[in-house]
């Protein structure tokens, strides 16, 4: 073939064509933590970050203290991964090691389905279903940790079980072949051997699932109440920062303290997302120098 | 008690499980469509919505929602199949790689309401498209773009290294390889995960808030990609929290339902084409 023949400068075109995606697809990621940090920092202008951090009283445009969203988004992603954690590692469990062909083929599809449903729409089951259930049983309106933890606990599930399932997986069956040459029964090798040799993966998982449960938005703001307050109990209407951030962004004034100070909370949410994904390649990375 | 008793319950256990997850997933379904489907009526479906009397449909919302989802998919899917097809076929390991792989996975765990604030900045008033259409979309590219990259570049893997080889052992240019042996191998696979994708962002909402907007154009259908462009999920959250609509239950109820059906469309229907359209080919299972 001749240098500079048709077939090669297509050849040169198109390499250079997916560098540039790929490229883009970078810069997008830091597009946009350029501009949510640029809008949020200017909060700093005029409110001091000692308040936003450590306050609870949000009251703008005096007040800006973020605190009590803090805490509620970080509290109703560990009652989520607390109630959705160990039934998701359970089902991965029994799809990966126990559940007959038959039986996964209907329970695959299912997982994929949980994916599917809108998370509006879990945010309306958990409103027509779930809260009239909690209002019966401890009394109060209802809305508050509790509800939206359960319901995100429920919306974790597939990320838990499919990213687990893999990991149960890919455990080298020559480990567990040993297991049970040695007595061992199934749970003895599920136990000692696969979760043990599993746990990189597991781990991923649950942390995987943690980020969709800190950025979940629409579902939440249905269910926590909206309240700007600490919560005190499982069953004070509170706020989160995502629920917050939809609530008020809207009536608030593009480039005003209170705008930067949502922009803030959501510079917030994108540095422990990102902090989440480190923690991961630090997890996956231990495994790798282990072996 | 025993090992093997313990064994047994753990086994139980574990089906109990399984049945209690399936069973949370079936009654969701149920409940759904037992509450929605009454209100299903074509009027519904496809009528205009009304901002103060009751009976009012969804029709703008549900053409305003495949017609955003169409539009970012023709924004990302060039991008997100162009990057993962660098990222399968010509990336070598290298530092430039993992930087490219880190931003993927980084893009993928931003939250959507992060998304949504992005793409106001920049789509909505930097750009100067106002709540839109095209706006939503655009910033709905932003969320498909990840998990695009991600089934791009596990479906071009599942190929064969063979396959590679002796299209360049024959003298292929690595465009050709790719365009003429790679990506029809690939195609299948390639199309279902393009499915899942759609399917996810088909529900989205907290994207769309402050990019596409909270209400619909005056004239439906409206195919000026600046009209404004409420969807059905935007619109599923607005009735609940802020509509004035005497009948917003009915409508929340009726929205929820036609939302699961066609997203039970997209997984059960398309699904099932796929694996039909694989065994019709003689393709492997992939």
């Amino acid at each position: 073939m001749k240098p500079g023949s048709r077939s090669q400068f297509y050849d040169r075109f198109f390499l250079w064509l997916f560098v540039v995606a790929a490229v883009l697809v970078a810069a997008v990621v830091m597009a946009i933590i350029a501009i949510v940090a640029k809008q949020g920092f200017q909060t700093f202008g005029s409110v001091n970050p000692l308040e936003l951090h450590f306050s609870t009283n949000w009251a703008p445009p005096e007040h800006f203290g973020a605190l009590s969203f803090i805490v509620g988004s970080l509290a109703i992603t560990f009652l989520a991964i607390v109630l959705g954690g160990p039934l998701g590692l359970a089902g991965a469990i029994f799809l990966a090691k126990v559940a007959p062909q038959s039986v996964r083929q209907v329970m695959r599809p299912a997982t994929d389905l949980f994916v599917g449903i809108p998370s509006v729409v879990y945010g309306f089951i958990g409103l027509t279903v779930l809260k009239p259930v909690l209002q019966k049983i401890f009394g109060g309106s209802g809305f508050g940790l509790l509800l939206a933890g359960l319901i995100l606990g429920i919306m974790i599930l597939p990320t838990v079980i499919s990213i687990s399932e893999d990991a149960i997986r890919s455990v080298p069956r020559r480990l567990e072949m040993a297991s049970y040459a040695l007595g061992a029964t199934r749970l003895q090798t599920i136990a000692r051997v696969l979760v043990p040799a599993a746990l990189p993966g597991i781990v991923t998982a649950f942390i995987l699932a943690m980020a969709r449960a800190i950025g979940e938005t629409m579902a939440v703001a249905m269910l926590i109440g909206n309240a700007p307050q600490m919560p005190k109990s499982l069953f004070t209407p509170t706020a989160t920062l995502t629920t917050e951030i939809v609530l008020e962004m809207g009536n608030t004034p593009f480039g005003s303290p209170w705008n930067n100070a949502l922009f803030y909370m959501a510079f917030i949410l994108l540095a422990i997302s990102l902090g989440m994904i480190l923690l991961i390649r630090l997890v996956v990375q231990r495994r790798v120098t282990a072996e | 008690m025993n090992k093997h008793a313990l064994d047994r319950l753990a086994t139980v256990v574990l089906y109990v499980t399984g049945a209690v997850i399936v069973g949370i997933l079936l009654f969701f379904l149920l409940f759904i469509l037992g509450r929605g489907l009454p209100v299903l009526t074509p009027d519904f479906i496809f009528g205009r919505p009304s901002e103060v009397a009751a009976g009012g449909g969804v029709g703008p919302q549900l053409f305003n929602t495949f017609y955003v989802l169409g539009l970012s998919l023709l924004f990302s899917l060039p991008v997100g199949v162009g990057a993962g097809i660098y990222m399968a076929e010509y990336a070598r390991a290298g530092r430039l790689t993992y930087v490219f792989r880190l931003a993927t996975e980084c893009l993928a765990t931003v939250p959507s309401i992060v998304i949504g604030l992005f793409g106001m900045i920049l789509f909505v008033n930097a750009f100067g498209l106002g709540f839109s259409i095209i706006g939503g979309a655009a910033a709905l590219a932003v969320l498909n773009l990840p998990v695009l990259v991600r089934v791009t570049e596990e479906a071009l893997r599942a190929v064969p290294r063979a396959y590679r080889e002796a299209a360049l052992a024959l003298g292929a240019t690595r465009w050709q390889t790719v365009r003429k042996v790679v990506l029809p191998s690939a195609l299948l696979s390639l199309a279902t995960g393009v499915t899942l994708v759609t399917g996810r962002a088909f529900g989205e909402a907290a994207v769309l808030i402050f990019t596409a907007g909270t209400s619909v154009s005056r004239y439906f259908p409206d195919l000026n990609p600046l009209a404004a462009g409420e969807t059905l999920a935007v619109h599923l959250w607005y009735v609940n929290a802020e509509a004035l609509v005497p009948d917003a239950p009915r409508i929340a109820a009726g929205t929820a339902a036609l939302m699961i059906i066609i997203v039970l469309f997209f997984n059960l229907f398309l699904g099932s084409l796929t694996r039909t359209l694989q065994k019709r080919l003689g393709g492997k299972t992939v």
